[in-house]
């Protein structure tokens, strides 16, 4: 399975964001978009994350162009934005769950507590979200890459708000989904600490 | 994906969700009591005039009941990025919707159908025409969340979001205002009413059929 | 011909704009011609005098209104379908003549009501509905200005109008059903008496120029919605702005 770009635009409200962007990634592959703020980061993320349509050009997904087969590309995929989409009002673990089952690959409580003790998460588990601090909750959600088994992962900053020891676990987690066969499409306003990467600047 | 997981998981995520805001779950209820209660103080306490009026009334505050939670349907869900997360889920986004409208259904109509009974009793109702009044109430709301799904997802994110959702879904309720309100009448007159059953029946399914479906067409394009 | 090829609106703004001229003379005309058939040379009715005779702008403009809803759902459709934009631009063109013309139905009437049956308003099916279609055009209108983004704008009140025209016939029998049981309002205005020749020949050529002024405005508008919007486009800078 290989995610292929060819000849993205894309507009926002009247302004033409970017034009005749192309680009392949492949398996073990991994793809840092950079640019300067506002230049459409998060809207090349979102295209291909098959949140928005183009203004022209084609992302294809195996071979098969998104829009024909959304329910395998779903299956297939992980976005994580900027937004941290979890409920303030259930815990981490109820969070977790919740989006295990709605991924289509529902979790068990110790599955969800392995994971979380891996993000150093253990002990907040039934605390509501709303009271765990931002990089915290950053660490809720990016539990959902180990719970969610999908060769596409499509990550908007995802450092943001994370501490050393935590960007050094996603780091781990990086390594082993490219190591699997993973497929992984970034952005991030630091540099990423891995070699071997493509990018494509807008 | 099975159809009933689907809708069940989104129900009791809603519900959970709401159970946890006790404040907001009752204010569609108390709403409605005191929209209707006001009605006498508007028009004066004859009884035989408030009796007469009172399916209308209960009708108008269904309504305006409904409409209340309507704007929260969708809009903490978008606020958050979990509206986001649920349309990439490989569940079918329809089924998510269809979720989501029947956990408001529960939480903004049903408790209208059932506190029937205690409002039509202050209305010098008689006790089949509060049961005729409960059954057009059951069967017409879920059709007032249904059409108004598509509202609260058409205005979504959108400035005087709540205001506006009134202006484009009220009209649209006519005919369950006209067909609920009038089954009561019918019988009151001793008139047949099973054809008002059968007409609210018809919306329930047209509307259960289409308005889950435009609603997730119109939220992917304010997800957009 | 290549009709795909002004579904653009690079060349579709210079088309209209050849066409405006055109709609706008036959409309001035057709209105003077009907005009003059409606005061001068239909006969006076003999039940409602000359009172009557506001029913050639009535009638004509309650058509209109709910004729160009239709069309407007129809753009939206093509819209929806096809992901052309330009009709989008049609469907907001449109709206507010529709709803200039519901209006105008609903002040006629009323009008019209208060020598025939002593009353501004009754509540007939047929003055409700028409209410009702106008709070439907207020409300694509108040949707449409509220989004700013002309895509979402384009694709909400696409939906809308779809919704809308889905419901006008369920609201439109819901109304009927509601007046033929409470029996409020009697008078209805169908029940004219035979309509004389002349009558009939008026209503249409006003018909046929408000037809005329709907294309004129709803092409002119969509004139200024396309500069609107393509304000940057290489095309506007070389070629409209003379």
């Amino acid at each position: 399975m290989n995610l292929s770009v060819s000849n993205l635009s894309c507009q926002r409200g009247e302004r033409l964001l970017f034009e005749n962007i192309s680009f392949e990634l492949n398996p073990h592959q991994w793809c840092h978009v950079t640019g300067e703020n506002g230049a459409g980061k998060t809207s090349l993320l979102r295209l291909c994350a098959g949140l928005t349509n183009p203004l022209s050009g084609l992302i294809k997904w195996g071979g098969i162009p998104l829009k024909e087969d959304t329910d395998r590309f779903h299956q297939d995929t992980l976005y994580l934005g900027h937004a941290n989409a979890l409920k303030e009002e259930l815990s981490p673990l109820e969070n977790l769950q919740l989006m295990s089952q709605l991924d289509g690959s529902p979790a068990t409580e110790e599955a969800i507590l392995t994971v979380l003790d891996r993000w150093g998460l253990l002990g907040r588990e039934e605390l509501p979200v709303r009271v765990l601090s931002a990089g915290q909750r950053r660490r809720v959600l990016l539990s959902r890459l180990t719970l969610k088994p999908c060769p596409l992962w499509i990550l908007d900053e995802p450092f943001n708000a994370l501490d050393r020891r935590a960007i050094q676990t996603l780091y781990e987690l990086f390594n082993q989904h490219l190591e699997q066969g993973g497929l992984l499409l970034i952005t991030s306003h630091q540099a990423i600490e891995m070699t071997d990467g493509m990018s494509v600047n807008l | 994906m099975n159809l009933f997981t689907t809708v069940f998981i989104m129900v009791r995520r809603d519900l959970i969700l709401a159970l946890r805001h006790k404040s907001e779950l009752l204010t569609a209820l108390f709403f409605f009591v005191i929209v209707v209660n006001l009605l006498p103080l508007g028009v004066g306490p004859d009884p035989k005039l408030l009796s007469k009026i009172a399916p209308g009334v209960l009708w108008i505050g269904a309504l305006l009941a409904t409409l209340l939670g309507l704007p929260r349907l969708f809009a903490h869900d978008y606020q958050d990025g979990s509206l986001e997360q649920l349309s990439l889920s490989p569940h079918s986004f329809t089924l998510i919707v269809l979720g989501k409208i029947m956990a408001h259904w529960l939480v903004a109509g049903l408790p209208v159908v059932l506190i029937t009974p205690f409002l039509g009793i202050q209305f010098n109702l008689s006790g089949p025409i509060i049961a005729v009044m409960m059954a057009t109430l059951l069967l017409g709301t879920p059709v007032l969340s249904l059409i108004g799904s598509i509202g609260a997802a058409l205005t979504l994110g959108v400035r005087g979001g709540g205001v506006l959702l009134s202006l484009l879904i009220l009209p649209l309720y006519i005919p369950v205002l006209i067909f609920g309100a009038g089954a009561a009448e019918a019988y009151r007159s001793g008139l047949d009413m099973s054809g008002y059953f059968w007409l609210l029946a018809a919306l329930d399914i047209l509307a259960l059929f289409f308005a889950p479906w435009v609603s997730a067409v119109a939220l992917k394009v304010a997800l957009e | 011909m290549n009709w795909f090829k002004y579904a653009s609106p690079a060349s579709f703004y210079p088309l209209a704009g050849k066409l405006i001229p055109y709609f706008a003379a036959i409309t001035v005309v057709l209105l003077a011609i009907g005009l003059w058939i409606s005061f001068f040379v239909a006969p006076t009715d003999f039940q409602q005098g000359e009172g009557y005779r506001i029913i050639f702008v009535h009638v004509p403009a309650s058509w209109m209104s709910m004729f160009i809803y239709c069309v407007m759902a129809f753009w939206s459709a093509l819209g929806l379908i096809f992901n052309t934009r330009l009709s989008g631009m049609m469907t907001q063109a449109l709206a507010p003549t529709g709803a200039l013309f519901a209006f105008l139905s609903l002040v006629t009437g009323s009008l019209w009501g208060k020598p025939m049956w002593g009353t501004w308003w009754v509540w007939d099916a047929r003055l409700t509905s028409q209410l009702i279609l106008f709070f439907l055009y207020l409300g694509y209108l108040a949707l449409t200005s509220a989004i700013d983004d002309s895509r979402r704008r384009d694709k909400a009140g696409a939906i809308l109008s779809l919704v809308g025209v889905v419901n006008v016939p369920i609201i439109y029998f819901s109304v009927i059903w509601w007046n033929t049981l409470h029996q409020g309002a009697s008078v209805s205005m169908t029940k004219a008496p035979t309509m004389a020749h002349t009558m009939l020949m008026g209503m249409l050529i006003m018909a046929l120029a408000f037809w005329g002024y709907t294309i004129a405005m709803g092409l002119k508008r969509v004139r200024c919605i396309i500069l609107e919007r393509e304000m940057s486009s290489e095309w506007i800078k070389k070629n409209a702005v003379e």
